[in-house]
């Protein structure tokens, strides 16, 4: 310990998802020298209190080269740094693939464990905005095909901070994907340094005895909100947040289908080959006796998102859709 | 000579097991004893053991698909690799990675990467991890003709102008990328010209010149090492070889026999630098006996992959994470 005199700070600090974001990484960038931070207009986003923070040594604004500053953060992962890529918008994940893909996720594997990459690629699922097909997409089920990753997307200011606390300082490299319509969600957040949240657990939002909902990310709000009102009709939905993708939760599911014998995944994502496609197959296959109706799969249709709002706002599973598709398999 | 007369040699010794190694790998393909691909470097190994010779042993470097000189040329041992060819359990990277990717982490290499140019923003990430890290580590991307058209070559070179990193981009242009030219695949042909437009110096050198590519080598790290940022190099090379052993090309030859003979009869890299050793005052006899060891080397590296096992196929999720979380999946019944 430092001979420094300690500021006591208050065991718990409201604060948004967005700060929550902030906040993990300077915690992490306090606690360890090797962490840096890499990624394109750092200073317009929230980012621009980590760049005041820690100065240029730490912090690397980049120039527009999605694809190769993801390389060189691998590279500068496997020789002794932990950095952090930010890609500010999920669709430009795409640009920087190759790298994520072909180097980040293969090299511990391609070189027989030679090689280790610890590096977290974030970025933010930035959809419901009206900016149209190039800056909406929610891509994670892309990467879920891809072995050797790692991917979380929680649904609160909480789980943001110890998640990605827990992907800096986790020796794979892992996806984060920040959910923009959850950016002014508040809540109390532990500010205790050292509380991260596992990767691989998924967390009951709200229990319930009558029907499962499993929500990702940002479609927490309609699970949610559904349930809330169900259970003014009498009917109990646990719903059931799996907060990391890779790797699935898949015994938290099953234990809870096996109480409620009923299913219903929401994902904003496409729904074809989609995150909810993986988790409706896995129960499917391996949680078919515990369940009575069939399972019940909310996803975006396979269509582009388009600028105009009222366009949009019919592409994402809304509350009554959660509610009808529960109420069919009562 | 190189430097001195104990580095003049030891750079002999790596060019030759090169050579040896994958005329030796070229043959165990043909029998089917190598799988998949094999791509040699037979007529580059000047250009690899120049650059490799000015690194130190803590600088690292990145290289491509054609990756069995790479390692050679940074000291590796011969044994791990020559298993790996074979698909063994006691391969460099366990069977994982094959004839492409002889990465041999002992020796400082990140990576060979079978994606074009994918090597190269790795390269320069390892460059900013020194500066960050306060050492005054090196690193060298291995890359060729063709990967200057990949969008990472553009990208990583700016970059690495911008923030001054300690990198060298070393290109083995053998004129040909399987069977598209320079000439018909840059606007101009010289690719070191290139390096004007990040604000770097590009360098052209003779590749077959082993001499030439240590002392061009050696100013580009020297360079880099005293923060001064990246060099671009260019050595002009040829490869003896087809694209990969066994590729029968149908069509129009792509290259002639003249200009493969005029390479391979009056420019190998390791014929040159004989002659430059010998009237360096180099006795014959000594050469001899390196020779002598090299072979044995390679027939050492033969014995140990041929008596090693095969990877059980139990263990294929091994290494897919260093951390692994409910991993491999386990499916119910």
């Amino acid at each position: 310990m430092s001979a420094a005199v300690e500021v006591e700070l208050p065991a718990m600090q409201r604060m948004s998802y967005m700060e929550a974001i902030v906040q993990a990484q300077i915690e992490e960038m306090h606690r360890d020298p090797r962490v840096i931070l890499m990624g394109e207009d750092l200073a317009i986003y929230g980012d621009g209190k980590v760049l005041s923070t820690f100065g240029k040594q730490r912090v690397w604004s980049t120039p527009i080269s999605e694809n190769s500053f993801s390389g060189m953060a691998v590279g500068a992962a496997m020789t002794g740094l932990r950095p952090i890529v930010a890609l500010s918008i999920a669709s430009f994940m795409y640009l920087a693939s190759d790298q994520i893909i072909n180097q980040a996720g293969k090299l511990h594997y391609m070189t027989g464990g030679q090689m280790k990459v610890p590096a977290v690629f974030r970025c933010s699922l930035y959809y419901d905005k009206s900016i149209a097909a190039q800056h909406s997409d929610r891509p994670y089920p892309m990467f879920m095909n891809a072995p050797g990753l790692k991917i979380i997307a929680p649904s609160t200011p909480g789980d943001m901070k110890g998640l990605l606390k827990a992907a800096i300082r986790d020796d794979d490299p892992v996806l984060v994907f920040e959910d923009s319509t959850l950016w002014t969600t508040k809540e109390d957040v532990s500010m205790d340094r050292e509380v991260v949240a596992p990767i691989g657990k998924a967390d009951i939002k709200r229990a319930g005895s009558d029907v499962t909902i499993v929500a990702i990310a940002g479609s927490i709000k309609p699970a949610m909100a559904a349930a809330k009102e169900l259970q003014l009709q009498g009917v109990s939905a646990e719903v059931l947040d799996p907060r990391t993708l890779v790797p699935l939760d898949k015994e938290a599911i099953l234990r809870s289908i096996a109480k409620t014998h009923r299913l219903v995944v929401v994902d904003n994502a496409n729904r074809t080959c989609g995150a909810a496609a993986e988790i409706v197959a896995m129960a499917a296959e391996e949680g078919f006796d515990y369940l009575l109706k069939p399972i019940q799969r909310l996803a975006v249709p396979d269509v582009h998102i388009p600028f105009s709002p009222p366009l949009e706002r019919v592409l994402y599973p809304s509350k009554e859709d959660v509610i009808a598709a529960v109420k069919r398999i009562l | 000579m190189l430097v001195n007369r104990e580095r003049g040699l030891e750079t002999y010794r790596r060019m030759l097991r090169i050579r040896l190694f994958e005329e030796a790998a070229s043959k165990l393909y043909t029998l089917g004893k190598v799988p998949g691909a094999c791509h040699c470097s037979i007529g580059q190994e000047a250009a690899i053991v120049g650059a490799c010779i000015a690194l130190r042993d803590d600088d690292y470097i990145t290289g491509t698909h054609r990756s069995h000189g790479h390692p050679i040329g940074k000291g590796a041992k011969l044994d791990a690799l020559m298993a790996e060819l074979m698909g063994k359990a006691t391969g460099i990277c366990k069977g994982r990675g094959g004839s492409m990717h002889l990465a041999d982490g002992g020796v400082g290499i990140l990576g060979e990467s079978a994606i074009v140019g994918g090597g190269i923003p790795l390269a320069a990430g390892a460059a900013l991890s020194a500066k960050v890290r306060g050492t005054d580590q090196v690193s060298l991307s291995f890359f060729g003709d063709g990967a200057s058209n990949q969008g990472t070559f553009h990208e990583t070179l700016n970059m690495s102008a911008v923030w001054k990193l300690p990198v060298v981009f070393f290109c083995e242009n053998n004129q040909y990328a399987l069977t598209t030219s320079v000439a018909s695949s840059h606007g101009q042909p010289d690719i070191a010209k290139r390096a004007t437009g990040y604000g770097i110096p590009g360098v052209i050198v003779d590749g077959q010149n082993v001499v030439a590519v240590y002392e061009a080598t050696s100013a580009a790290v020297a360079r880099a090492r005293s923060g001064e940022g990246p060099t671009l190099i260019e050595a002009k090379t040829y490869r003896f070889d087809e694209h990969q052993v066994g590729l029968n090309i149908i069509g129009e030859p792509y290259r002639t026999v003249t200009e493969v003979q005029e390479y391979t009869e009056r420019r190998d890299p390791l014929v040159l630098y004989r002659e430059v050793l010998l009237s360096g005052g180099i006795a014959q006899e000594e050469l001899n006996e390196i020779e002598q060891e090299v072979a044995e080397a390679v027939r050492h590296s033969i014995e140990f992959a041929e008596a090693s096992s095969m990877p059980d196929p139990l263990d294929v999720y091994q290494h897919m994470y260093v951390n692994p979380i409910n991993y491999p999946p386990r499916v119910r019944a």
